[in-house]
C-alpha cells in the first residue's frame, strides 16, 4: 500500500524533454531513501501543459511541479517525499497564491477547461487496465451488453448530438445507424488515429494517456452495428501511442474484455492495430481503408460509402479517436448530461492543440461555444512578447484562418464554417502581427503538394500550380491578375478533386484571400511584405546618423555584405545581403531596420 | 470478464488506491509532521501505519499527508486531524499503536481520543 503517488507525465512532449530520465532518477532516489514501499511512481499521459514539461504531480498533496530537471529529483525526494516540505521553487508558479499553494484546477489554464475526452490523461497509468477500471472503465461496455439492444445504443448516441471530432462534424449516431442498416456476414469498426495535420496532437494524447477508452468505445460500436472485428489505424510516428495500445489490447484480451463471449454474452469482438507510414492522405476514410487492406493508400470515389462497402468491401464504421473517447461517458452519464454542454447544434467539448505564438503551448479541452479569445487569452496565457493577435489557423492544411474580427465568435462546427474556416481535428495555430498570411498559405500548400497522392489531376497538378503562384507572389514577381487566377484555380480544385484532401487543399488560400487580401495586394503592387517575413521583399538598411561605426555588424555578417570604417557609418551591399537579420539583432544602437 | 459484478470487484479494490489522487475540499486530512525532529522521534512508522490503515479499511475521503516542522519538536511525532468545518485536533507523541486508536475512535467513530491530544499533554 502506497501513501503517496508521484505522477510523471509520459506524453510525447514531456518524454522528449527528459521524463524518462526523471522516472529513472526518481526510482533510484526513492530506493536510496528507503521509500520504495511507501511511494509509487506512476507514468501517466499528457497533462496538457506541454510548454512546462516535464511535469510531476505528487499526491495526496496534488503538488504540481513544472519544468523539472533530472538534478532536481534528489531535492524532491529528500524534501517533499521524505520530510513533507514542498519544493516551492519548482512548483508551477500559477498555483502559488497568497494563501499558499492552490489546486492546479484553479489556475487559468485549467479553470475554464472541461476535460471529458481527456478525463484520464495525466490521472491514470495508461499501462494499467486496473486503473482504467477504477475510473469506471469498461462499465459502459458491460451495461450496454447486458442491458441495451443495439438499437438503444444507437438511439442514445443519436440523442446525445455527438458529432464526428475528426473535423467534418457528421452526426456520429447517424453514422452508426447507417452502418447497422446494411446487412452483411461481416462488418468492421475502424478507428482513425492517423492524425496528420501539422501541429495537431489531440488523438495522440488520448491514445497515450487513456488507450482503453478507445478499445471500450470500439467494442460498444461493434455491438451496436453488429461487427466482430475492429482495426485501429495509427501512425507509426506515434511510437508511444502504439506501444501503449498494444499493451492495452493485450490486457483487455487477458481480462476477456476483448475476445469471445464478452461479459458472458454471445458478443465477440477483437481489435488489431495497423500502422500507417505517415501519408497525410491516409487520414481520408477511403484511403485509410485501402491502406488497411494492404494496398497503396489512395482514396476511392464515394459512393459507395464506407457504411455500404467499406473495408474489404464490407459495411464499415469509421470514427476518430476523440469521438470514441466521448462514447463511454455518454452511456454512463446519460444523454442529458452530454447535451448540457456546448451550443445548440454542437454538443459536448472539443480538444484543441494550441501552438504557434502562444504562451501555454499544449492541449486544452473546452465546451463547444467557448470563444477564441477565451481559449487564447485566458487558457493559452496570451501571445508572448506583448504582440498583437492577428489570426488563428484551425483545421490545419484543410482549414482556414480566423481573423481578429471574429475573436469573440463562439467556436462550434457551424460558426467556423460560416466564417470560412472549419473545426478540423483540433489543431489551433496562433499567429501574431509578425506572421505573413501569404507565407502561411504557401506553407500549407507546400504541405499538400508533398502529401497529394497523385491519383486525381486537380489535386496533383492544381496544388502544385497554386504553390508556384504563391511562391512568385512572395518573391515579388506576382501581378494583380495573378491573385484573380489564384482564386479561380482554388474553386476549380475544390469542385473537382476526388477526395477531401484535394477538395480542402485550397482552403488556406481562400480564407487568407478573404480576410487578408490587402496583404496579397501589398506583395504584388507595392512589392512589400507588411509583416516583414518574405525575404525577397525585404531590405536591411543602416541609418547613417544612428550608426556609431562600432564594426560589430560587419564582423557578424556571414556574407561580408556590410562595409565601413571604424567610427564611420556602415553600409549594406544589397546584392550580397541574404536577409538573415543577424546584424539587426546584434546592433546596440538600433541603427539597422527592415524596409 | 463474465459479469458486471466481476468488474465491480476489480474497480472497488483499485479505487482505494486511486482515491489518493482525488482533490476534494470536503475530505478529512490527517497530517503527520515529517521534519527531521519528527522522523528522529519515529514519525515514519506512524505515517505508514496511518496510510495503510486508511487503505485497508477502505476509508474514503481521507487524505494522509505530511508536513514539515510545526515547531513543537519535543512533542513529536505530531499528527493533526483536520475535518472540514471543525477545529483542528493535534495529537502528540504518537506511535503506530496510538495511530491505530485514532483511526478507530476519531476517524471512524468521530470521538476525539482526548488522552493523546496536545491539550492533555501540556496540562
Amino acid at each position: 500500500m502506497y501513501r503517496s503517488h508521484v505522477l510523471v507525465c509520459g506524453g510525447t512532449g514531456c518524454t522528449s524533454s527528459g521524463a524518462t530520465k526523471i522516472i529513472e532518477s526518481l526510482n533510484k532516489e526513492i530506493n536510496k531513501a528507503g521509500l520504495m514501499d511507501e511511494v509509487s511512481v506512476v507514468q501517466t499521459g499528457c497533462h496538457g501543459l506541454c510548454a512546462l514539461g516535464p511535469i510531476i504531480v505528487v499526491y495526496p498533496e496534488a503538488t504540481f511541479y513544472s519544468m523539472v530537471k533530472e538534478e532536481d529529483i534528489p531535492e524532491i525526494v529528500n524534501e517533499h517525499l521524505l520530510k513533507g516540505r514542498i519544493v516551492t521553487r519548482l512548483v508551477y508558479d500559477e498555483t502559488i497564491t497568497e494563501e499558499g499553494i492552490s489546486s492546479i484546477n484553479e489556475t487559468d489554464f485549467y479553470k475554464k477547461q472541461h476535460r471529458i475526452a481527456l478525463r484520464n490523461c495525466g490521472v491514470i497509468n495508461p499501462e494499467s487496465i486496473d486503473e482504467y477500471i477504477a475510473t469506471n472503465g469498461y462499465e459502459a461496455l458491460g451495461r450496454v451488453l447486458t442491458e441495451y439492444t443495439p438499437d438503444q445504443v444507437i438511439q442514445t448516441i443519436l440523442d446525445s448530438g455527438l458529432r464526428g471530432r475528426g473535423g467534418g462534424g457528421f452526426p456520429t449516431g447517424l453514422k452508426w445507424k447507417l452502418a447497422k442498416g446494411n446487412d452483411a456476414d461481416q462488418k468492421y469498426v475502424c478507428c482513425n488515429a492517423d492524425e496528420g495535420d501539422p501541429g495537431a496532437f489531440m488523438d495522440r494524447s488520448v491514445l497515450e494517456g487513456d488507450p482503453h477508452v478507445v478499445l471500450e468505445a470500439m467494442a460498444i460500436a461493434g455491438y451496436a452495428i453488429g461487427a466482430s472485428m475492429g482495426y485501429i489505424y495509427v501512425r507509426a510516428e506515434y511510437p508511444i501511442a502504439v506501444e501503449r495500445l498494444n499493451i492495452a489490447i493485450k490486457q483487455a484480451r487477458e481480462y476477456g474484455l476483448l475476445g469471445n463471449n464478452i461479459f458472458g454474452t454471445d458478443f465477440n469482438f477483437d481489435i488489431e492495430l495497423r500502422l500507417g507510414a505517415g501519408a497525410f492522405v491516409c487520414g481520408e476514410e477511403t484511403a485509410l481503408m485501402t491502406s488497411i487492406e494492404g494496398n497503396r493508400g489512395e482514396p476511392r470515389p464515394r459512393p459507395p460509402f464506407p457504411a455500404q462497402k467499406g473495408l474489404f468491401q464490407k459495411p464499415t464504421l469509421l470514427n476518430n479517436v476523440e469521438t470514441y473517447a466521448n462514447i463511454p461517458l455518454i452511456i454512463l452519464n446519460g444523454v442529458e448530461w452530454f447535451r448540457s454542454m456546448g451550443t445548440e447544434k454542437s454538443k459536448g467539448t472539443k480538444v484543441f492543440a494550441l501552438g504557434g505564438k502562444i504562451n501555454n503551448t499544449g492541449l486544452v479541452e473546452v465546451p463547444m461555444g467557448t470563444t477564441l479569445r477565451e481559449v487564447i487569452e485566458e487558457i493559452g496565457g496570451g501571445i508572448p512578447g506583448g504582440k498583437k493577435f492577428k489570426a488563428a489557423q484551425t483545421g490545419g492544411p484543410s482549414g482556414g484562418c480566423i481573423p481578429a474580427e471574429h475573436y469573440d465568435v463562439p467556436i462550434d462546427y457551424d460558426n467556423l464554417l460560416s466564417i470560412g474556416s472549419m473545426m478540423g481535428s483540433g489543431g489551433l495555430i496562433v499567429m501574431d502581427e509578425t506572421n505573413c498570411m501569404v507565407d502561411i498559405a504557401k506553407f500549407f500548400l507546400e504541405f499538400t503538394v508533398d502529401e497529394s497522392c497523385g491519383k486525381c489531376t486537380p489535386c496533383r497538378v492544381g496544388t502544385k500550380r497554386l504553390h508556384e503562384m504563391l511562391d512568385e507572389i512572395t518573391k515579388g514577381n506576382g501581378t494583380i491578375e495573378d491573385i484573380d487566377k489564384l482564386e479561380d484555380l482554388c474553386y476549380y480544385i475544390k469542385e473537382n478533386a476526388l477526395c477531401g484532401l484535394g477538395q480542402c487543399a485550397p482552403n488556406p488560400v481562400i480564407s487568407t484571400l478573404r480576410y487578408f487580401k490587402d496583404e496579397y495586394v501589398a506583395h504584388v503592387e507595392d512589392k512589400k511584405c507588411p509583416a516583414g517575413v518574405c525575404k525577397a521583399l525585404l531590405s536591411y538598411n543602416i541609418d547613417a546618423d544612428a550608426c556609431k561605426g562600432c564594426t560589430l555588424c560587419a564582423r557578424i555578417c556571414p556574407t561580408g555584405a556590410i562595409t565601413g570604417k571604424v567610427k564611420e557609418a556602415h553600409v549594406i551591399d544589397q546584392s550580397k545581403c541574404i536577409k538573415c537579420g543577424a546584424c539587426m539583432e546584434k546592433c546596440r544602437f538600433g541603427a539597422i531596420s527592415i524596409h | 470478464m463474465k459479469s458486471l459484478e466481476e468488474l465491480k470487484a476489480i474497480r472497488e479494490s483499485m479505487q482505494a488506491q486511486m482515491g489518493l489522487r482525488g482533490e476534494d475540499s470536503n475530505q478529512t486530512r490527517i497530517v503527520v509532521g515529517m521534519a527531521t525532529c519528527g522522523i528522529a522521534s519515529g514519525a515514519r512508522p506512524v505515517l505508514t501505519t496511518l496510510a495503510n490503515t486508511v487503505l485497508e479499511k477502505g476509508l474514503s475521503n481521507i487524505m494522509v499527508t505530511q508536513t514539515g516542522c510545526i515547531g513543537l519538536c519535543q512533542y513529536e511525532p505530531i499528527v493533526e486531524v483536520i475535518e472540514p468545518g471543525k477545529d483542528k485536533v493535534t495529537y502528540v507523541k504518537m506511535t503506530p499503536e496510538k495511530a491505530l486508536e485514532v483511526i478507530d475512535q476519531h476517524i471512524i467513530r468521530g470521538q476525539i481520543v482526548k488522552k493523546y491530544t496536545i491539550s492533555e499533554e501540556i496540562e
